[in-house]
């Protein structure tokens, strides 16, 4: 093979692993930070929430390095992200700006708010309320290092 | 066997059996021995197809509703524990470790609660929100073992554990429709209805959680979790072992709660064994001693 054929080749293949880089995803998560480093020790920077499209830009290991449709950039993990793309119906509010309201349109069928108000409807007897407390309990990325570095727990590969 | 029969049964059969490519064999030879017609066939293969994607299809927005409902179920009948402090320190300790689990996001976030029970128990609840007895907190002594049993429990979640027992539970309704398909062709929104039932599938999580437990593989496989994220976030791995020792003396295998859903400590021991060597005797920490004793010393 001579080296020309080679490097149209290894061209070709960069070309392919550019394209399958640049996959569209979407916040499958009602909200989450961007992080500066692929680590849960990383820093965070913007927060993103349920619905924006990301571009990937990179992969290491379960974390993707992403840019959101507004420019910034930033590391979620995998977990986070989903091929399909979400959208919210109109006229129903943000989920970011209405954590425990809920009125966020869930794509596809299923389990969503309306089924809850139809199984509270049918199950008086169920309450809520300590479910709906504990969503508000959220420990933040910054709170939670400063946690272990409170107690003395040093994850491997250096203080947090 | 009537056909009725014979067609419920294949159905079950394809069921049991768990996948798509079995199911078309075996209506296929269904079919062409007679036993069933081609448009019955097609049924099946439609109800299984259906069935298999159950769980795994579930979204990360279903599977928190889910969660919200199933852990509101259990809250009638195990109490929270109304302790501001305790709980907040619960959700510190508990929220840091998932971070660090293989699936640190779900669509609500990982919340943790006290249960005022002194049954030992906790319930992983799709999509994040971890409950656990004042009975469990017992088995620890230290923030150690107490992480190692929110890791655990955070293991359950990231495997969506919670969401195989509604596939493993629906079998039977499963076969009730394809009974109903076999024999009134009934359409895809029937099917649909009956998948998405909130009611039904909460039913199959909490008999699961309360009552049948997850199998010894899926327990296994929570306890290697909860090893991973406590090496990864810097918490000794052997505060699995120091609480399951303390939970082995308390142990009355007629009990209720984990005497009913787990297997034994000893089981567990053995099971987990092999991935805590290589990790130094856990050693008592003093600040850390200092903090779990103020949250938990008074429940």
């Amino acid at each position: 093979m001579s080296r020309r054929t080679l490097g149209a080749l290894v061209a070709l293949l960069l070309l392919c692993l550019t394209a399958l880089a640049a996959q569209q995803f979407s916040v499958q998560v009602r909200e989450t930070r961007l992080r500066q480093t692929p680590s849960y020790l990383g820093a965070t920077t913007a927060s993103v929430t349920y619905g924006t499209r990301v571009t990937v830009l990179e992969t290491r290991g379960p974390w993707r390095r992403v840019q959101a449709t507004d420019g910034r950039t930033g590391w979620l993990h995998e977990s986070a992200l989903t091929e399909r793309q979400l959208t919210l119906a109109a006229g129903d509010r943000d989920v970011a700006t209405g954590a425990d309201t809920d009125e966020i349109a869930l794509a596809g069928k299923g389990f969503s708010p309306e089924v809850e108000r139809e199984f509270k409807k049918q199950n008086r007897d169920v309450d809520f309320a300590w479910v709906d407390r504990m969503a508000t309990w959220n420990v933040t990325p910054d709170e939670a290092l400063a946690f272990l570095a409170e107690g003395k727990v040093t994850p491997p590969g250096g203080q947090p | 066997m009537s056909r009725m029969l014979l067609v419920i049964a294949l159905g079950a059969a394809v069921l049991g059996a768990g996948c798509s490519q079995v199911s078309k064999i075996a209506t296929q030879v269904g079919v062409s021995e007679g036993a069933i017609t081609q448009e019955e066939a097609d049924s099946i293969n439609r109800s299984v197809v259906a069935m298999e994607k159950a769980w795994t299809d579930i979204t990360p927005e279903q599977e928190h509703y889910i969660g919200r409902a199933v852990a509101a179920t259990l809250l009638a009948s195990y109490p929270a524990l109304d302790d501001a402090g305790a709980n907040a320190y619960l959700n510190r300790l508990g929220q840091t470790l998932a971070l660090a689990s293989d699936r640190p996001e779900t669509f609500g976030g990982y919340h943790f609660l006290l249960l005022d029970s002194d049954e030992i128990n906790a319930f992983a609840c799709p999509g994040g929100l971890v409950l656990v007895t004042r009975g469990l907190v017992a088995c620890c002594d230290s923030e150690d073992a107490l992480a190692a049993v929110l890791a655990h429990e955070i293991g359950h979640v990231a495997g969506k554990h919670g969401l195989r027992a509604i596939k493993a539970s629906r079998l039977t309704s499963a076969l009730t429709i394809v009974a109903a398909e076999g024999a009134r062709n009934l359409g895809g929104e029937d099917l649909a209805r009956l998948s998405d039932d909130l009611e039904g599938t909460i039913g199959d999580i909490t008999q699961t959680l309360v009552n049948n437990g997850y199998s010894r593989d899926l327990e296994r496989a929570a306890d290697t979790a909860a090893v991973a994220v406590l090496g990864r976030v810097g918490y000794n791995p052997r505060g699995l072992e120091s609480m399951l020792d303390r939970m082995q003396a308390r142990w009355k295998p007629s009990g209720p709660g984990f005497m009913q859903t787990h297997p034994s400590p000893r089981d567990r021991l053995a099971d987990v064994s092999a991935s805590l060597k290589g990790f130094a005797p856990l050693e008592a920490s003093t600040v850390r001693q200092a903090r779990f004793a103020a949250a938990l010393d008074g429940i």
